[in-house]
C-alpha cells in the first residue's frame, strides 16, 4: 500500500477519496441543520439521542476528523511538492492560460476553511459534545437554541457566508476533480460530472447558508 | 492582407544551465507578417550574427508541427496564442505594428534550462523508455484487418498518439506535472488490442518515472489540454488514472 503515498496517482487518490467522504459528511450535516428551521426539538432529539456523546457518534466524529487530518497533511505535500516541480523560475509574461480559477486555488481556498472550521468547532462542537466527554462545566444540550444565540451575532452569519463561499469554489472543482483522479471520467461524462459537482457544491453551501441567515433573521423554529 | 511591422522581442538570455539569466529587448524592423515566427527569430540571428552578437538559441526541427522540437513560451502562453499550433506554425500575423513579443523558455523543474530558450527535455524520453513502447516480435508486418479494433477506440487511440511530447503541457501546468503527455502515451497503447498485453506494466512503470524524474501531482487544472498544440483531451489522464489504479489493486 506504499504507493498511496509514494506515487503522485496514489497521493492523488487519497486525496480524492477523502475529499468526497467530508463532501459526504456535509451532505448530512447539512440535512440536519435543515431541521432547526422547522423544529428546534426535533433537531436536540437528534442530536443528543441519535448523536451526542454515544460510542457510535465518537466513533463518528473520529473518522470525520482523520478524513480532515488526512485530506489537510496531503494537501499540503501535495501543494509542496508541486510548487518544487514548478520549480523557482517564474514566467515574466504571466500565465494567459485560462483555467478555471478554482482549480489554481484549491490550497488558498482550503486553507480558509479550515481557519472557519476551528471557528466552528469552538462555537458549537467544543460547547457540546466535548464538554460533556470531557465532564466540562457548562456542556450544552439545547444545541438549537445554542446555534440561535451564535446566529444572533451579525459578524458569525457573515463569516459563515465568506467561509461557505469558499467552500463552494473548493467543491466546484473539487467535486470532479475527485472523480477525474479516480479514473471515473471519459468525454461522455466530463460536462455530466461537472454539472453534477456544481449542482451538489450549490445545494450544500446553499443549504448552510440559508439555515444561518434564517436563524438571524428569525425564520427558524416555525413549527415549535 | 499581410503588412511589415515593427516589432520588439523580449528574448530570455542565459549562458548555461547555472548561470543566472535575463531578458534582453531587441527592435526588428520591417518583418512581414507573412513570416512564420520561427523565421522572425532567424532574421534576429542574423543581425545579431551581422552585428558580430551571440546568436539566441531555441530549438527546432521540422518547422511543420509534427516533430516536438519547438518550444517557446510566447506572451504568456507556450506556443504562443494560437489555438492547436506549434510555435513553428505561429505566424507574425498574429502580431502588430508596435507590439513587443515576451519570448521565454518553458519553465519547470523538469526541464533544466541548457541555454537561452533551449531546455533539456530528455526526461520525456527516459518516461518513454520505462514502458512507452510494445515488445512484441512482429516478424513481417501482419494484414492490419487481422486483429477488428472497434472504429471510437481506434479514432481515440489516434488522437492520443497525435502527441509529438514537445512538452507544453509541463510548461503551462502550475504543478509542473507530465501528466498529459503520459497519460497521452498509455492511451495510445492501452486502447487497442497489442497494447492490452502490457497495458499494467506500462502504467506503472511509465508513472514511476514520471515521479522520480520529479514531475508535479496532477490537481486537474487543465491547463494543459488549453495549451496543447495537438487538443489532447485530459480524459486521457482519467483513462491513466483508471489504468494506474487498476494495476495497483490487482497486485
Ligand atoms: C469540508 C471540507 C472539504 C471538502 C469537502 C473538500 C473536498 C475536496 C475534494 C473533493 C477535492 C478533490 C480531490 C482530487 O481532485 O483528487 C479536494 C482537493 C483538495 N483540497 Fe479539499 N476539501 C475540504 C477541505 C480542505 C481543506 C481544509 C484543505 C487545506 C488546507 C483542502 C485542500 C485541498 C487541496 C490542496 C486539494 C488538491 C487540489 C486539487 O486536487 O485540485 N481542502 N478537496
Ligand atoms: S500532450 Fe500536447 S502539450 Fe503535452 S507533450 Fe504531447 S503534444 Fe505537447
Ligand atoms: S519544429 Fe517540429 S514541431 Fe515545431
Amino acid at each position: 500500500m506504499s504507493w498511496l503515498i509514494k506515487s503522485s496517482i496514489g497521493r492523488k487518490f487519497v486525496q480524492s477519496i477523502s475529499g468526497l467522504f467530508l463532501i459526504l459528511f456535509l451532505l448530512f450535516h447539512m440535512s440536519m441543520n435543515l431541521v432547526l428551521i422547522f423544529n428546534y426539538e426535533t433537531y436536540n432529539f437528534l442530536a443528543n439521542e441519535i448523536l451526542g456523546a454515544n460510542w457510535w457518534a465518537i466513533i463518528g466524529t473520529g473518522v470525520i476528523a482523520l478524513g480532515f487530518v488526512v485530506h489537510v497533511i496531503y494537501a499540503i505535500i501535495l501543494t509542496l511538492q508541486n510548487r518544487k516541480a514548478r520549480g523557482s523560475n517564474s514566467y515574466a509574461s504571466s500565465s494567459q492560460t485560462k483555467t478555471p480559477w478554482s482549480s489554481q486555488n484549491m490550497f488558498v481556498l482550503g486553507l480558509f476553511i479550515l481557519l472557519f472550521l476551528f471557528l466552528h468547532l469552538y462555537q458549537m462542537w467544543y460547547q457540546m459534545q466535548f464538554k460533556e466527554l470531557f465532564m466540562i462545566e457548562g456542556a450544552r444540550h439545547d444545541g438549537a437554541q445554542l446555534v440561535e444565540e451564535v446566529f444572533s451575532h451579525l459578524w458569525v452569519v457573515i463569516v459563515y457566508v465568506i467561509a461557505f463561499i469558499a467552500l463552494w469554489f473548493h467543491l466546484t472543482h473539487g467535486f470532479w476533480s475527485a472523480l477525474h483522479t479516480v479514473g471515473w471520467n471519459n468525454t461522455v461524462w466530463m460536462k455530466r460530472i461537472k454539472v453534477l459537482g456544481n449542482i451538489i457544491s450549490t445545494v450544500i453551501s446553499l443549504g448552510f447558508i440559508l439555515v444561518a441567515i434564517a436563524i438571524y433573521l428569525g425564520y427558524s423554529n416555525l413549527l415549535g | 492582407m499581410d503588412k511589415d511591422i515593427n516589432i520588439k522581442v523580449k528574448v530570455w538570455r542565459q549562458n548555461g544551465p547555472k548561470e543566472k539569466g535575463h531578458f534582453e529587448t531587441y527592435p526588428l524592423e520591417n518583418i512581414s507578417q507573412g513570416s512564420s515566427f520561427l523565421e522572425m527569430l532567424d532574421i534576429l540571428n542574423e543581425k545579431l550574427i551581422n552585428e558580430g552578437k551571440e546568436t539566441v538559441v531555441f530549438d527546432h526541427d521540422c518547422r511543420e508541427g509534427i516533430c516536438g522540437m519547438c518550444s517557446l513560451y510566447i506572451n504568456g502562453h507556450p506556443h504562443g496564442p494560437d489555438e492547436g499550433v506549434t510555435t513553428c506554425q505561429l505566424h507574425m500575423r498574429r502580431f502588430n505594428d508596435g507590439d513587443t513579443i515576451t519570448v521565454e523558455p518553458w519553465r519547470s523543474a523538469g526541464f533544466p534550462i541548457i541555454k537561452d530558450l533551449m531546455v533539456d527535455r530528455s526526461a520525456f524520453d527516459k518516461i518513454i523508455q520505462a514502458g512507452g513502447y510494445i515488445s512484441v516480435n512482429t516478424g513481417s508486418a501482419i494484414d492490419a484487418n487481422a486483429i477488428p479494433i472497434p472504429r471510437d477506440d481506434a479514432e481515440m487511440a489516434m488522437d492520443a498518439a497525435a502527441c509529438i511530447g514537445c512538452g507544453a503541457c509541463v510548461a503551462a501546468c502550475k504543478n509542473g506535472s507530465a501528466m498529459l503527455f503520459v497519460s497521452a502515451k498509455v492511451s495510445q497503447f492501452a486502447l487497442l488490442p497489442q497494447g492490452r498485453v502490457e497495458a499494467t506494466q506500462r502504467a506503472k512503470s511509465m508513472v514511476a518515472k514520471m515521479d522520480e524524474l520529479g514531475f508535479g501531482n496532477c490537481t486537474n487544472t487543465g491547463a494543459c489540454e488549453v495549451e496543447c498544440p495537438k487538443n489532447i483531451s485530459i480524459t486521457n489522464i482519467a483513462r491513466l488514472n483508471r489504468e494506474f489504479l487498476k494495476a495497483k489493486f490487482r497486485d
